[in-house]
């Protein structure tokens, strides 16, 4: 009997007794209950231990991850508290300059309800202005950009030579100093030689080149007459401030370390001199480009495209799949719409696929659409097919739903016939709401093709940045999800400007 | 005028079900002679079944029992021998106010040179000569009421029905366009049936009026009224001042006050 059987094993972990709930295959020809031996320590569980286990685990796990969750909040509390001070701090400023100013005088100005009174709240254009300034800003002193003047630059890291000196004391007790030299060079900067003066006495001046934000660990007795080894030489002090440390001890998390202003030396377990040059505030540019690192890069693609496809090919493929997906699903997505809005049996026939497949993300349907399409165009067209489909279609019909009786009673004593009347009084009223739903659909069809370019593509804006992950360059990353985010806003304000060309009467109603 | 012109209503009954089990007796046994040119104005409390009486005559419903015959055939459906003018929102908002007039004649195939001397005749009979390429989202509330009889008109039906079509207008301009049925009744000699809430209406435009009783709705009084032939091309405030206009005045709104008082149990403060 192929089979399988939930078993309660408990065991000792790390001095702990642990209870387990372990899913087992039953071996060929054994009964639970009667031939079946569980394994040591293990009992077969009952259904009601199976399902209090499962619930008891899954809790404490969520609840772990809620703390984690909030941990991290609370973290970037502060960071977000100074961010709404800032602004609170301008829009003072800006009041305080503009009540100086000559006032507007229109009608909504002239209002002393504004709190509470939506249509007295108007978005503020120098706001709007101060809210993407101020995100270059950050981004800007966060990165340590050249388009910004270097007073507002976060700490950088420290770049460039300095030293600090150590005391040497050997097993007889003679002591003498010498001289570390740092020199912390750019990432990617060729490595080159240090010429330094070793000077004299039991220790030697000792060097070290260090790529910016990594750190090294200084064999300081490798040049010197004494060393840990032979002569049981040890630090006593770095630039003249004395310690006592037992090496070799297990006196993890007690090796003293000092601050040496252009860097963090510690001494390590067995005495070497770990060095960490200041990494200061800013970003390391692997996590986050400067924004002019991520112009010169877009200026690079689109001349020369990333990876052998350009830039405008990339771009392209995206548009195409959105818009013929888009063209495709407001094709079948509007007759459907109407047909479940004009007739019962269409609306009893449509109703539970469409209301089963509406809350579907399409993301989740790209791992079946891999499987039964390939990662051609096909796949991906009919992924974006169906999101918009099932939008077009509730647009469509909530749109002929939307059509007052009145007009279409009145259409019918003046003589239409239903043709007509579909013609000339419910697809006109449906516009606004077609195009509503055009809109979302849009949206969706532009954020799903990204998704599904990151999971399987040749090209794409997408797939550029699964690509450039993969490299780690992160300023492509960036410049994809700028891109990707401009002109799905483009999209939109084009949506919204053909609205309002081509259904003017829309809410006149 | 022979036998077979006009509006024959006989014994109509309405009565539906309800998901509850129970049923509704909307009208029951309503029987009326509406001769060609004839305005009938029908008065009555909420619920006395008026709007599906004319619902019914429209043919946007069926009735359970009963005829209704214009013109010597029966009514069955909708269809533009009886044009309906609906209190608001029954004008196309996509289309100008001329496209709203010409679309009966269009719908029916006919060719536009035929149609549109008669359509820019009626715009300018109601006054709208001026705004014929506005849409109609761009009209007061008055205009586009205007806009809708011009409509209803330039299909030429024989029967208009009018569900209230002046109640959401202001006092003022409601007053003028009653000023402008009554002219349009008197100058294309329709059939107009004419449902109203307001009393005063319905004795100024009511040639015939009926008061009707809910539950079930039925026919409760029947008057035949002068002020109509008087209001024609005169001025209405003049008809006010007829001796018989005040008493039926009251007396018609003493009956409608007493049925809302039996439906609500409280004083309405307006018939």
């Amino acid at each position: 009997m192929d089979s399988t059987v939930n078993l309660l094993c408990t065991r000792e972990r790390l001095g702990e007794t642990v209870t387990e709930l372990r899913a087992t295959p039953v071996p060929e020809g054994q009964i639970v209950g009667d031939t079946f031996v569980p394994a040591e320590g293990c009992i077969v569980a009952t259904g009601w231990e199976t399902f209090s286990y499962q619930f008891g685990t899954l809790g404490t796990e969520l609840w772990g991850e809620t703390k984690t969750v909030f941990a991290s909040a609370a973290s970037a509390l502060p960071s977000i508290a100074i961010y709404i001070l800032v602004i609170l701090a301008c829009m003072f400023i800006y009041r305080a300059v503009k009540s100086g100013l000559t006032k507007t005088a229109d009608y909504t100005s002239l209002k002393t309800v504004t709190f509470g009174d939506e249509s007295a709240v108007r978005s503020d254009l120098p706001a709007s202005i101060l809210s993407i300034v101020l995100i270059f800003i950050i981004w800007g002193s966060f990165t340590g950009s050249a388009l910004l003047p270097g007073f507002l630059h976060l700490p950088a890291p420290f770049v460039g030579e300095s030293s600090f000196t150590y005391t040497l004391e050997d097993a007889d007790g003679n002591r003498d100093d010498a001289e570390v030299f740092i020199r912390v060079i750019p990432a990617g900067a060729a490595a080159s030689d240090m010429v330094f003066d070793p000077g004299a006495g039991l220790a030697k001046n000792d060097g070290a080149e260090i790529g910016i934000y990594r750190s090294d660990n200084i064999l300081w007795d490798s040049n010197d007459d004494v060393t840990r080894r032979a002569n049981g030489a040890r630090i006593v002090a770095i630039n003249g401030a004395e310690f006592d440390y037992a090496f070799g001890t297990d006196g993890a998390g007690r090796a003293p370390s000092f601050n040496v202003g252009f860097a963090r030396v510690a001494i390590t377990d067995r005495g070497s001199i770990n060095v960490v040059p200041d990494q200061g505030w800013q970003m390391q540019p692997l996590y986050l480009p400067a924004p002019e690192v991520v112009w010169t890069r877009f200026i690079e693609i689109a001349k020369y495209g990333y990876q052998n496809v350009y830039l405008t090919v990339h771009l392209g493929f995206s548009l195409f799949r959105v818009i013929v997906g888009f063209l495709l699903g407001a094709a079948v997505g509007i007759p459907l719409g109407y047909a479940m809005g004009l007739s019962n049996w269409f609306r009893g026939w449509f109703d539970p696929i469409v209301e089963f497949m509406r809350p579907v993300p399409p993301l989740a349907l790209i791992p079946l659409v891999i499987i039964w399409f390939g990662i051609g165009e096909v796949g991906k067209i009919f992924l974006l097919f169906l999101a918009a489909l099932w939008i077009m279609a509730i647009a469509a019909r909530s749109g002929v739903s939307g059509v007052r009786i009145t007009k279409v009673h009145a259409a019918y004593s003046l003589g239409a016939s239903r043709w007509q009347i579909l013609r000339h009084v419910i697809i006109p009223n449906s516009l606004p709401e077609i195009f509503t739903g055009a809109r979302v659909a849009m949206g969706v069809c532009w954020g799903t093709v990204v998704a599904a370019e990151l999971v399987a593509a040749e090209e794409g804006i997408g797939k550029m940045i699964t690509t450039a992950s993969k490299f780690q360059n992160t300023d492509i990353i960036l410049l994809g999800v700028i891109i990707i985010g401009l002109v799905g806003f483009g999209i939109d304000m084009l949506m919204r400007w053909a609205e309002r060309r081509l259904v003017p009467w829309k809410g006149k109603g | 005028m022979s036998s077979t012109t006009g509006l024959t209503i006989e014994n109509l009954s309405m009565r539906f079900d309800l998901p509850n089990g129970g049923h509704v007796q909307a009208l029951q046994g309503v029987s009326l002679d509406l001769k060609a040119g004839e305005l009938l104005s029908v008065l009555g409390p909420s619920g006395c079944g008026k709007t599906t009486l004319l619902n019914i005559v429209a043919g946007f419903l069926a009735q359970t029992e009963g005829t209704l015959m214009l013109n010597g055939h029966e009514i069955n459906g909708p269809d533009a021998e009886r044009g309906m003018v609906f209190q608001a929102g029954a004008l196309f908002e996509w289309m100008s106010v001329r496209d709203n007039v010409s679309f009966g004649p269009r719908m029916a195939g006919r060719k536009a040179k035929d149609y549109m001397g008669n359509v820019d005749h009626l715009l300018e009979v109601v006054g709208l000569q001026d705004f014929k390429e506005k849409m109609v989202y761009e009209l007061s509330g008055g205009m586009q009421q205007r806009v809708a009889l011009a409509r209803c008109l330039a299909n030429d039906p024989d029967v208009i029905l009018m569900d209230e079509p002046l109640g959401a207008l202001d006092a003022l301009t409601r007053e003028k366009m009653q000023s402008l049925v009554l002219k349009l009744w008197k100058e294309t000699g329709k059939t107009i049936i004419l449902i109203t809430h307001s009393v005063e209406e319905a004795l100024l435009l009511g040639e015939r009026l009926i008061v009707m009783a809910p539950r079930p709705g039925r026919i409760h009084r029947e008057y035949r009224l002068p002020f109509a032939d008087m209001g024609v091309n005169a001025d209405l405030r003049e008809v006010k001042k007829h001796p018989d206009y005040a008493p039926t005045r009251e007396e018609i709104l003493n009956m409608i006050w007493d049925m809302e008082e039996e439906i609500m149990g409280t004083a309405g403060e307006e018939a």
